[in-house]
């Protein structure tokens, strides 16, 4: 497995600048890499199909899940392939409203992604930067940073979710409610992650920051930021890249979550949390496509995602290889 | 040292407080305590009179004040939904929690490092590309859609185990324990299995990434070259660089623990501090509310701490550079 | 220590096994689920169903009803009013004992009521009418009440009586005062003449129970079951695995999807009935603008022919077809037959009309309709939540967006309970445990003021009726009253502040030995409960 290539003594070689590396790495072994890991290929082809087709969801859509005028309650409890009457054939049937279940899922995977996407961006940014901050700094900035973090932590992310949503009840006018919900939902799971990121960053940072390279390069004067930015931050991408894996398909299990719990986005607007919910009510009933579809769209999503989250982390770390 | 740690007690102390505060001020929002207290048919004179009684007209932060004096001499005051000392309450249902809480600690960190080393060292084998997918598969599963086809499959088709609650259960002294009797040991096999299942692919996804990172630095290479065996690379020279990492996430999973604890709880009806806190949220009895922040943040405060020293214990290279800050110093 | 702490462990096991188990061959143990727990033991402490309905097992009141809601002598074996209009005679039942064996007297009723009254307790308004309590004999109470009532012996059904000196010694007097620093005895024990005394009690777990082998009705009821186990399962799929799975006897809380299924289930029996219980919309009449609303300066609401054209837009046959799955009753009042006052005449339901519905809105000047917040609770009554998404589908056909905000009963009822109230347009349900009409018009239709209207948040405020609903307890002429609650009817249909959508139908499962009929209050009472051999 040890290669004579990688047995040069690291310690003296300064790492390859971060955007150095990121455009060689992109430009040959990355595709090289993907073009030859199978698994790769068919996660990032269904994460993409996924995501285009939530995207053109009001396009391509056959029913306009989120206009509840459009909708027949008549409809409802229609098996997959059922004609309804409007003579729409429901490939995926219908839930209890008699909306049509992949219009649902379409609608609902593009809410579901962009408060993934969104809250994960969201809580990333603020991890890193905090914890970079107070993994380098030290001191008294790192205490105040790593105390905020303690507190954070101290409220599981169901509960920062349940708090942020009662202040932006309080705070926001009962009209805005449910316009706001999915932006309350980003934020109430952004905020419940963001400590994660700072706590592995910060300690990467410790260690990194004791190795010799970075004392050097403190030694010959470089700015903290400059240090942070060549040296700290790519050590610490990949435990970075982990989590954040995690907590995208993570992101939308706790939309789900929230919306089990009763506090996600409303039912006329759901995302595909909410439309597992609903599902679950039916499992022993007998209807239970209801539930299948959109669960069976949230693995599909979440597993893509994880694999190709996998597969870029282990591409983009060299010494993985 | 004894300067250190009082000075981290007086920054978890400040932690607690800022928590409370927190706590307290947040169940102003999310609800009027009155309305479930008094009955359908009560006027608005009761109603008035009943918040008067409560204090819940007084100044905020007089009634803040209140709530931090009393917390001080560990007096919650009374559950608004069950006329009880909260004090009594917490420590009625705690037992539940903390052996479900431990019990599926325990299995995720234990199945999560195996399993995390085992895919790390065979790395190309089938069965670690299997163990790998399941655990992808697990962790895009909502928490409670586990706990709902386990019951369904394990309870309702093949009525193996029971659906609900802890079963029998044993006092000895003031704790209940479910681990003394069968029906207890039953109990607990779903709901620990449907906790611990997250944390697990977690812990061994990052066992895995750690471990072989660590089998990539130098100072393994310089292990294998110096001709030590296989097994003592892998074990005593890679897994034990890996662990402070993964003693960082573990130790703060335990927060995520507490969290689906609540989801938990409530799909398998399991009387703990999680499913207390739920009926509490919904029924806006803030005492209960308050204290069982208070006590996922002790939780909190002391795991964190202990994270903090594990992290000078395990990782050597932390010892020598003195600067460097532990827990904030 | 390891040794001593599992001798302690197979000691109190042992102890805690069902005693009776094997020396009895008719003992019969029920476990009975539902969805939520007794708030407390206290019988004053909570006005509340679930609460009543666990301890009607264990503390009776003088009088009970039965599952159609006809009254039933219970403690008072008759009453009648006196010659005096204002005085009502009770007779007790003798020979009845409390559970700890002392003997039940006059002297307990007038200790429970006047514990009942006091401030901290929650059921002090169904006695607000009493002026005092008089004992004649050990086995007589005369209530002499402030005015002329009627109806007033309905208000003692859920009034439970406890013993004087067993409250006294346990210093539970007082009523649970939420402020005290104390919890008191009475929340977790209690002391009944009911037919079943409390074995042991852990909040939100279960509750165990067994069968008073000296209760006063004995030969009178069935009273087969010996032990009841009471058991809060509040998910709803856990609670349908536990009753599939065996591990229940009877669940009470049914969702109404799983009904079709279930009752195919040889192994269960499934018995339905409706509850005494409407659901419908109010909508705020009278405001000078809807604060949720896109259209400013005037209230949609506020003309009656938007009301009307409500009305007859939700459609409410598909909402019994579909979201109930047929488990209700659609309805056009706020009701239900049995209570002192329905009549089919009132009971019109409008056909569905989206055509002639969007001619009234354009006639009331609202052709492109209006946006309106639209509150809802999503974990108190059946299928809440879809029947709010299914009134937003049949209400956007006309033009009418209503934007749906659900949330959790203890949100959405201080929406209604707050003054003013802080919802326009908003989904409630309404169980009458008088069986009379007053009760709606006092709570429901009543301008809200410091006594009557507390549920009241459409902000009607009509003197005429008020007038008319305060005259309603004074009318001792019970042919004259009941001409009053009709002429109110006529005034409050045609006025259309509420919606009414459906009574709701109740449905309760149990292994097929067992026959428990749905109780129209909810509220079964098991020694009502027969086995089938």
């Amino acid at each position: 497995m040890t290669t004579p290539a990688d047995t040069t003594p690291l310690p003296k070689q300064p790492p390859m600048r971060f955007a150095a590396r990121w455009s060689r790495a992109w430009d040959s072994d990355l595709s090289w890499n993907f073009r030859h890991s199978p698994v790769a290929v068919a996660a990032a082809v269904t994460a993409v199909l996924f995501m285009t087709l939530a995207l053109l969801a009001p396009w391509i859509a056959p029913q306009n899940a989120f206009d509840p005028g459009a909708v027949n309650l008549d409809d409802g409890f229609l098996r997959p392939m059922e004609k309804g009457a409007k003579g729409m054939t429901h490939v995926f049937g219908t839930d209890s409203q008699g909306r049509d279940l992949l219009s649902a899922i379409l609608y609902g995977s593009r809410v579901s992604l962009l408060v993934g996407f969104a809250s994960v961006g969201f809580s990333m940014a603020l991890g890193v930067t905090l914890g970079l901050i107070a993994g380098f700094v030290g001191g008294r900035i790192d205490a105040l940073i790593m105390r905020i973090a303690d507190i954070q932590l101290s409220f599981p992310a169901i509960l920062i979710a349940l708090l942020v949503f009662g202040v932006g009840r309080g705070l926001i006018h009962p009209t805005q409610h449910e316009r706001m919900a999915v932006m309350v939902l980003i934020i109430a799971i952004g905020l419940s992650h963001w400590a994660q990121y700072a706590r592995t960053v910060r300690g990467a940072t410790l260690v990194e920051k004791s190795k010799e390279y970075v004392q050097a390069a403190r030694v010959m004067g470089r700015s903290p930021a400059a240090i942070m930015r060549e040296h700290v931050l790519p050590n610490v991408l990949g435990p970075v890249l982990v989590i954040a894996t995690i907590n995208l398909a993570l992101a939308v299990i706790e939309e789900a979550t929230l919306s089990f719990l009763g506090v996600g986005v409303p039912p006329t607007q759901a995302s595909l949390g909410t439309l597992i919910r609903i599902g679950q009510q039916f499992l022993f009933s007998g209807e239970r496509w209801i539930l299948f579809f959109p669960a069976a769209a949230l693995i599909i999503l979440a597993l893509a995602i994880n694999l190709l989250g996998d597969w870029l982390r282990d591409a983009l770390n060299p010494r993985l290889k | 040292m004894i300067a250190y740690i009082l000075k981290s007690v007086a920054q978890a102390v400040l932690v607690l407080l800022v928590v409370s505060a927190l706590a307290f001020s947040m169940f102003r929002f999310l609800g009027d305590p009155v309305a479930n207290l008094v009955g359908q048919e009560a006027t608005q004179a009761d109603r008035r009179e009943l918040a008067e009684r409560l204090g819940l007209n007084d100044p905020i932060p007089l009634q803040f004040g209140r709530f931090v004096a009393d917390v001080a001499t560990g007096e919650f005051g009374m559950s608004y939904r069950h006329g009880r000392k909260v004090s009594a309450l917490i420590v009625e249902k705690l037992p539940a929690t903390v052996e479900l809480a431990v019990l599926s600690a325990l299995f995720a960190t234990s199945f999560g490092i195996v399993f995390g080393v085992y895919t790390a060292i065979r790395r190309n084998s089938w069965s670690a590309h299997a163990i790998m997918m399941i655990s992808l598969v697990g962790v895009s599963l909502p928490t409670f859609l586990i706990g709902i086809g386990l019951i369904y499959l394990f309870a309702v088709e093949l009525r193996w185990l029971p659906s609900f609650g802890r079963g029998e259960t044993v006092k000895l002294g003031w704790w209940s324990t479910g681990l003394l009797t069968s029906s207890g040991r039953q109990s607990l096999i779903m709901p620990v299995l449907t906790l611990g299942f997250f944390q697990l692919t977690l812990i061994m996804r990052l066992v895995r990434a750690q471990m072989l990172e660590t089998l990539r630095t130098d100072y393994v290479k310089f292990a294998r070259a110096r001709g030590l065996s296989e097994n003592r690379v892998n074990f005593r020279h890679a897994l034990r660089n890996t662990l402070v990492p993964v003693i960082t996430i573990a130790g703060l999973q335990l927060g995520a623990v507490i969290a689906f604890a609540i989801i938990t709880e409530s799909v398998f009806q399991w009387p703990g501090l999680g499913a207390l806190f739920v009926q509490a949220v919904q029924f806006v009895d803030i005492p209960v509310m308050a204290a069982y922040l208070l006590f996922v943040a002790v939780v909190f405060v002391v795991v964190n701490l202990i994270v903090d020293l594990t992290y000078v214990a395990l990782d050597p290279r932390l010892k020598s550079s003195t600067p460097v800050s532990v827990g904030g110093k | 220590m390891h040794l001593s702490g599992r001798l302690i462990a197979a000691i109190s096991v042992s102890a805690s096994l069902f005693c009776g188990a094997f020396d009895s061959a008719e003992a019969r143990s029920v476990k009975w689920a539902r969805s939520g727990d007794s708030l407390t033991l206290d019988p004053h402490a909570q006005n509340e169903g679930p609460t009543h309905v666990l301890n009607h097992h264990i503390y009776e009141p003088l009088i009970i009803r039965d599952n159609q809601g006809k009254p039933l002598p219970a403690l008072a074996e008759s009453w009648t009013i006196t010659a005096d209009p204002l005085t009502w005679e009770f007779r007790l039942r003798k020979g009845v004992k409390f559970h700890d064996g002392a003997p039940f007297t006059v002297d307990d009723v007038i200790y429970s009521y006047e514990r009942a009254r006091q401030p901290t307790s929650d059921m002090k308004s169904l006695l607000s009418a009493v002026d005092t309590l008089t004992k004649v004999d050990d086995h007589t109470l005369r209530i002499k009440t402030k005015g002329p009532n009627p109806i007033f012996p309905a208000n003692l059904t859920d009034l439970f009586i406890m013993n004087k000196a067993w409250t006294e010694k346990n210093n539970a007097g007082k009523v649970q005062d939420y402020k005290a620093k104390e919890e008191n005895f009475s929340v977790r024990n209690a002391n009944g003449t009911g037919p079943f005394s409390l074995v042991s009690r852990e909040p939100d777990v279960k509750t165990v129970l067994k069968r008073n082998d000296n209760y006063w009705g004995k030969g009178q009821v069935p009273l087969e079951i010996t032990e009841l186990t009471y058991l809060p399962i509040k998910a709803d799929a856990t609670r349908v695995a536990a009753l599939l799975s065996g591990e229940v006897d009877f669940v009470q809380d049914l969702p109404v999807q799983d009904i079709q299924r279930l009752s195919s289930d040889p192994k269960l029996q499934i018995n339905i009935g409706p509850e005494n219980r409407s659901i419908f919309l109010g909508m705020n009449v009278a405001d000078k603008e809807l604060k949720t609303s896109d259209i400013k300066g005037r209230n949609p609401f506020a003309e009656k022919k938007i009301r009307h054209a409500v009305n007859m837009t939700v459609n409410r046959s598909a909402i019994q077809r579909v979201t109930m799955r047929g488990q209700s009753i659609p309805t056009g009042i706020i009701a239900p037959p049995g209570v002192n006052g329905y009549t089919k005449e009132l009971d019109q339901i409008p056909t569905a009309d989206a055509a002639k519905a969007k001619a009234l809105l354009a006639e009331a000047g609202y052709p492109e309709g209006f946006s309106v917040s639209f509150h809802c609770p999503n974990d108190r009554y059946l299928n809440d939540e879809a029947i709010c998404q299914a009134v937003v589908g049949q209400l956007a056909t006309i033009g009418i967006k209503a934007n749906l905000v659900s949330q959790s009963k203890s949100i959405h009822f201080p929406l209604i309970q707050k003054n003013p109230p802080e919802t326009d347009f908003y989904l409630l349900g309404w169980g009458v445990p008088t069986f009379d009409s007053h009760y709606v018009f006092t709570l429901l239709y009543h301008t809200r003021t410091d006594k009557e209207g507390g549920w009241n948040a459409t902000r009607y405020s009509n003197p005429d009726i008020d007038k008319l609903t305060v005259a309603l307890t004074q009318e001792t002429d019970l042919t004259k009253r009941n001409q009053m609650i009709g002429q109110i009817w006529k005034v409050l249909q045609d006025e259309t502040i509420y919606i009414p959508i459906h009574i709701q139908t109740l449905a309760y499962a149990m292994k097929p030995d067992l026959d428990i009929p749905v109780d129209i209050s909810n509220q079964p009472k098991l020694k009502f409960a027969k086995f089938k051999k």
